[in-house]
C-alpha cells in the first residue's frame, strides 16, 4: 500500500494526547538539586559585586555560583557562521565584568527545592554600576566593554555581497525607487519554556544531559569541549519538545551550567526556566532595518538593487554567529532576476537580549523588505503589483540558477521552481480581478479593505548530511534511528511513512528513535527545514538497502531469486504468487549475523529552494485602529509531499506566527533597556480570534532534483511571507501605497498612519 | 521553609494525601507531588491556559490557585479524560484532525473543551472558538483544535445521555 503522499494521522500522538509525554519538566531523578538562575536588573553596567551570603545562609541551599565559580570555562562558541572576528562577543555562562542585557545570568543557586531556590535567588544581590545602554543598531557603534577590550566597538562584522554590474544597472535605470523599512523584535516564544535535566552516573562517570533539542549531537560535543570531559563522558537525551521554532536547543548558558554542577556536586541538578526568564533570555529574532535602492526600467524590471541593512544582535553573538545576517544577505533578492547586486549588512550589538535565528530566519524580514520595494516599485510606475512581479520572476527554464553568492557556507543555487505558473495558479484560487473589483465597490461605500500579495523563495535541507540505521525485529517490528531531531513537527511519521513506502510494510509497525546521542554516532538535528529532505532521504536510501537484503536472504531460504520476490505489507512473496516469507522470519534468520538492517546516508553539498505566494486580504476599522484578516492564502510548492495533512500543519502554525510578529508581538524597551514585554499580557500572542482560515494551495510542481524523494522542506513557508502580504494589503485597504514601512502594525502604528492620512 | 500542611486531594476518582506548603499552586502539587505530569506549565500566569484542569467540573488555570484551596474539590486532569485505553472523543478528534503538533499545549485545550462542553453540550460554532481563545497553542495555528472540538461536540451530543 502506498504511504507517501497520505495524510495519516500520526503514530506520535497517543502519548501526548493522554497526558504521558515526556517534556522537560516532567524528567526527575532521585535527590536531584534545583538550580535558578539571578538575572541582571540593569541592561548595561560594570559589575562591581555580587553579594550571597545571605541566600548561602537560607535552610536548603546548597551551593551559588558566580562567574568567580567558573572562571575556566570558555565562552559559548559558534555552532555555525563564526568568524574570527566575531570571537570576543561570545557570551559566557554567567557575566564575565559586565552585564549587557537585562536578564543576563549573573549567578546559579543550587538549593533542594524549586521554591527555595527561587527565594535565595531574590536575596542575592547584585552590585552594578549602570552605564547608558545602546538600543538603536542603526546608531553609531559604541564601545562592547569598555576598558576590559579597548576599542572593541559594538559592530563586530560588516558581511558585504555582490554580484554584476550594479554601475551599469543604475547609469541604465529608467528610475530609481527606494524604500527603508524595519521588522520589530519578536521570536519564537515556544509553549514550554526551556529546561535541562542533568544527571551524574559516578558508576559509569557519565553525564547525561535531558531536555535537549534540535541539535543533541552537536551540543554534546560543544559541552564536551567546554567542560574538557574525555569522549562519551556526555549523553544528550531528547524527550518530547515543546516547539522548538528555532529559538529552542541552541546551546545556552544554562544547559551548560546544569552539566558543570551535576558532575561537581555529584548529584541530579535540575533547572526549568519560567515564562518571564524565557522572554528575557531564550534568544530574540528578527529586528532588522532595511535601506534599499533599486533601479527598475519602464516595465519595472530591477536592472540593480543595492541593499543596506542592520541587523540588532542584542547583547552578545551567541551560536549562530552570522546566521541571520548571511541568510539575509543571501536570501534578499528572493524569487527574481536581479542582474546585479550588492549589500552590506551590519551585525551590531546593542543591550538588549541576544538574538538568533526564528523560523524562516532572514527571509520574513528580507522578504517583506523586497516584498515593499516591488510595491513601491508598481505605485511609483503606476504598474500592476502583480505584473511588476511577473516582469521580475526567474523563469522556469532557467532552473536550475545559480545567484551567484553563497550563504551559510554553500552557493545559492534554486534547484528548481515554476514561480510564474504558482501565481497564476494563486491569482485564478483567489479569482483575482473579480475579487478586486468586489473590494474596490466595497472600498467605494467606505470600507476600508485591501488585499496584498507577496512572493518569496524559501531554502531548506541544508546539509552536509544525516544517518539512519533501519533494523527488523523477529516479530517484524522495525525501528528506525536517526541524529535528527523533534521539536513537534511529525518527524516520527514522516519517516515512517518513507520507509513505509519503500519496503511496503504497515507503519504500526515502525518507530522511530531519535536525538540520543547514545544511539547513532552522528546527527545533524532539526532546523533549516532540513528533517525530511536529509533523514528523510537517508531513510529511503537504507529502506532500499534493508529491502534488497531482505529479499537476498529470503531468496536463499525459498530457493529462487531475489529478482522474483516483492515486500508486500511486511511479507517477501512471490511475484507470481506462491511462497512467502513474513519480514520477521527472516529477519530470525539473519540473527546470528547482524541481524536483518538496512543503513543509509545521505549527503547534500547544495540546500533545495521551495518557493510560494502569500495572499492577505484584510479590512482596517479606522475607529478603533483594528485588522480583520478577512482571506488568507498560502501557495507553496513542496516539491513533493510526503504527508499533505502534516505539511498544512506546518503552513497553517508557521502562518500564524508570522501573523503574530506582523501585528502584535513586538519585544518593547524603555529608554533605560528595561524590557516592557516580559510577560503573555505584554507579549501579545495570536489566539484562535486573531488567526483566521488559512487556506492551503499545495503544489508539487516543481520536485528537487537533489533527492531520491524530489522533497523540499515545509516548516518555514507558512511564516515566510506574512509581514509583507498583511502590509500590501494595509496599504490596499488604505489605498496608501507604500505607507506601512514597518512590523509589527500595531494598533498605536495604524493609528499613526490613519492620523497622518487625516490629520 | 514555611510550614506543611496535610491536604487530601480528590484527582481522577483516586484520593491523594499529600503534604504541601500553602504557597504550593495547584499545578505543583499536581505535577510534582501526585506525580500527574500531564498537567504543563506554559507561562505560570494565567494567560496561555497549558495547565487547565477542571475543579468542580469547571476549567480553571492551576497555576493560579493554591492546592489547598483544592481539599474537598473534585479535580480533573487530562490523565483521567481516556477511559482506560478508548481516548475520549475528544482526544480521538485532537488525533484524526492533527490539532496537535508538539502537544504541550493538548492538555489544557482537551481539559478546556471537556469542562465548557460538559457545561453547555449545544455550544455553537462560534462559541466554541470563543472558549478555545482563552488558551495559547504556537504550533498548529489553531485550525485544527476548533475543528476537532467541534466534531467532539458533535460526536459528544449524538451520545445517549448518560
Amino acid at each position: 500500500m502506498s504511504h507517501i503522499g497520505r495524510s495519516l494521522r500520526r503514530i506520535e500522538d497517543r502519548p501526548l494526547l493522554r497526558g504521558a509525554g515526556a517534556f522537560a519538566a516532567d524528567c526527575n531523578a532521585r535527590d536531584q538539586l534545583h538550580m535558578r538562575v539571578v538575572r541582571s536588573p540593569v541592561a548595561f553596567g560594570r559589575i562591581l559585586g555580587i553579594e550571597t551570603a545571605e541566600a548561602c545562609a537560607l535552610d536548603g541551599v546548597v551551593a551559588i555560583w558566580t562567574i568567580a565559580d567558573v572562571a575556566e570555562l570558555p565562552p559559548i562558541d559558534f555552532r555555525q557562521m563564526g568568524l574570527e572576528a566575531l570571537a570576543a562577543y561570545r557570551q559566557f555562562v554567567l557575566a564575565r565584568d559586565y552585564v549587557r542585557y537585562v536578564g543576563e545570568p549573573v549567578a546559579v543557586v543550587f538549593a533542594v527545592d524549586p521554591y527555595v531556590a527561587e527565594d535565595a535567588a531574590d536575596l542575592v544581590y547584585c552590585d552594578i554600576d549602570e552605564q547608558a545602554a545602546q538600543l538603536d543598531a542603526t546608531a553609531p557603534p559604541v564601545a562592547f566593554k569598555p576598558d576590559i577590550y579597548p576599542g572593541l566597538l559594538s559592530e563586530p562584522a560588516v558581511l558585504r555581497r555582490a554580484y554584476g554590474d550594479i554601475d551599469a544597472a543604475f547609469a541604465a535605470a529608467e528610475k530609481i525607487v527606494a524604500v527603508e523599512v524595519k521588522v520589530g523584535r519578536h521570536t519564537g516564544v515556544p509553549l514550554e519554556t526551556r529546561g535541562a535535566l542533568g544527571v551524574y552516573d559516578a558508576d559509569k562517570d557519565v553525564v547525561t544531559l535531558y531536555g535537549v533539542a534540535k541539535v543533541p549531537h552537536y551540543n554534546r560535543d560543544a559541552i564536551t569541549r567546554m567542560l574538557g570531559l574525555g569522549p562519551g563522558r556526555l549523553q544528550l537525551s531528547e524527550g518530547h519538545v515543546g516547539g522548538g521554532f528555532g529559538i529552542r536547543g541552541e546551546l545556552y548558558p544554562e544547559d551548560v551550567l546544569v552539566c558543570a554542577a551535576a558532575l561537581r556536586l555529584h548529584r541530579p541538578v535540575k533547572w526549568i526556566e519560567d515564562r518571564k526568564e524565557h522572554l528575557l533570555a531564550a534568544n530574540h529574532s528578527r529586528d532588522q532595518v532595511y535601506r534599499l535602492r533599486a533601479a527598475v526600467d519602464k516595465r519595472g524590471f530591477i536592472l540593480g538593487l543595492k541593499a543596506e541593512f542592520f541587523t540588532d544582535q542584542g547583547a552578545y553573538v551567541r551560536t549562530h554567529g552570522t546566521t541571520v545576517t548571511d541568510l539575509s544577505a543571501a536570501m534578499l533578492p528572493g524569487p527574481y532576476v536581479i542582474p546585479a547586486y550588492c549589500v552590506e549588512g551590519h551585525i551590531r550589538l546593542t543591550n538588549k537580549t541576544p538574538a538568533g535565528t526564528y523560523r524562516a530566519p532572514g527571509r520574513y524580514e528580507s522578504t517583506f523588505a523586497r516584498e515593499r520595494l516591488i510595491d513601491k516599485i508598481a505605485s511609483d510606475l503606476g504598474l500592476s503589483p502583480v505584473e511588476v512581479r511577473r516582469a521580475n520572476f526567474i523563469a522556469a527554464e532557467a532552473m536550475p540558477f545559480d545567484r551567484g553568492i553563497q550563504t551559510l557556507g554553500t552557493g545559492v543555487v534554486y534547484d528548481s521552481g515554476k514561480y510564474g505558473d504558482l501565481l497564476e495558479r494563486v491569482l485564478d484560487r483567489l479569482d483575482y480581478d473579480q475579487l478586486q473589483q468586489e473590494l474596490a465597490a466595497r472600498r467605494d461605500r467606505g470600507e476600508h479593505v485591501g488585499l496584498g500579495v507577496a512572493c518569496f523563495v524559501e531554502k531548506s535541507g541544508l546539509g552536509p548530511q544525516d544517518l539512519v540505521r533501519i533494523r527488523v525485529d523477529g516479530r517484524g517490528t522495525i525501528e528506525i534511528v536517526t541524529g535528527v531531531a523533534s521539536v513537534g513537527q511529525g518527524v516520527e511519521t514522516v519517516l515512517a511513512q518513507i520507509c513505509a513506502e519503500t519496503i511496503d510494510v504497515p507503519i504500526e509497525r515502525i518507530s522511530v528513535v531519535h536525538g540520543q546521542t547514545d544511539r547513532i554516532e552522528i546527527g545533524f538535528g532539526a532546523f533549516a527545514s532540513r528533517v525530511t529532505v536529509m533523514a528523510g532521504s537517508a531513510v529511503k536510501i537504507a529502506s532500499e538497502a534493508l529491502r534488497d537484503r531482505a529479499l537476498a536472504t529470503a531468496a536463499k531460504l525459498l530457493q529462487t531469486t531475489p529478482d522474483t520476490l516483492r515486500l508486500s505489507n511486511g511479507t517477501v512473496e512471490a511475484i507470481d504468487g506462491g511462497a512467502s516469507l513474513p519480514l520477521g522470519d527472516v529477519a530470525l534468520h539473519l540473527e546470528e549475523s547482524g541481524g536483518l538492517t538496512g543503513e543509509g546516508r545521505f549527503v547534500a553539498g547544495h540546500m533545495t529552494y521551495p518557493y510560494g505566494i502569500h495572499a492577505a486580504q484584510v479590512k482596517v476599522d479606522p475607529s478603533t485602529c483594528g485588522i480583520t484578516i478577512e482571506r488568507y492564502l498560502v501557495g507553496y510548492d513542496v516539491g513533493r509531499a510526503i504527508n499533505p495533512m502534516l505539511i498544512e500543519g506546518q503552513i497553517v502554525g508557521a502562518a500564524a506566527q508570522g501573523i503574530g510578529g506582523a501585528l502584535l508581538e513586538e519585544f518593547v524597551y524603555d529608554e533605560n533597556g528595561q524590557p516592557l514585554a516580559a510577560s503573555f499580557a505584554d507579549y501579545l500572542m495570536p489566539t484562535c480570534h486573531e488567526v483566521p482560515e488559512i487556506e492551503v494551495l499545495l503544489r508539487e510542481d516543481a520536485p528537487s532534483p537533489l533527492n531520491p524523494l524530489g522533497v523540499k522542506g515545509a516548516g518555514e513557508a507558512g511564516i515566510n511571507a506574512v509581514g509583507a502580504a498583511l502590509a500590501a494589503a494595509i496599504d490596499a485597504a488604505l489605498q496608501k501605497p507604500g505607507v506601512v514601512t514597518q512590523l509589527p502594525i500595531t494598533p498605536a502604528r495604524l493609528h499613526a498612519i490613519l492620523r497622518g492620512r487625516r490629520p | 521553609m514555611a510550614s506543611k500542611r496535610d491536604v487530601n486531594l480528590t484527582i481522577n476518582g483516586a484520593s491523594h494525601a499529600v503534604s504541601i506548603e500553602p504557597r504550593r499552586t495547584l499545578a505543583d502539587v499536581l505535577r510534582d507531588d501526585c506525580g500527574l505530569t500531564g498537567t504543563h506549565l506554559g507561562c505560570e500566569h494565567g494567560v496561555c491556559g497549558a495547565c487547565t484542569v477542571l475543579v468542580d467540573g469547571r476549567p480553571v488555570r492551576s497555576c493560579l490557585m493554591f492546592g489547598v484551596q483544592a481539599e474537598g474539590k473534585t479535580i480533573r486532569t487530562v490523565e483521567g479524560l481516556a477511559d482506560g485505553d478508548t481516548l475520549h472523543p475528544l482526544q480521538q478528534a485532537f488525533w484524526e484532525n492533527h490539532g496537535l503538533q508538539c502537544g504541550f499545549c493538548t492538555p489544557g485545550f482537551l481539559m478546556l473543551a471537556a469542562g465548557a462542553l460538559e457545561e453547555n453540550p449545544e455550544m455553537s460554532d462560534n462559541e466554541i472558538k470563543d472558549v478555545l481563545s482563552s488558551n495559547l497553542c504556537r504550533c498548529t495555528g489553531y485550525q485544527n483544535i476548533v475543528k476537532a472540538v467541534r466534531i467532539a461536540a458533535r460526536e459528544l451530543r449524538a451520545r445517549p445521555r448518560a
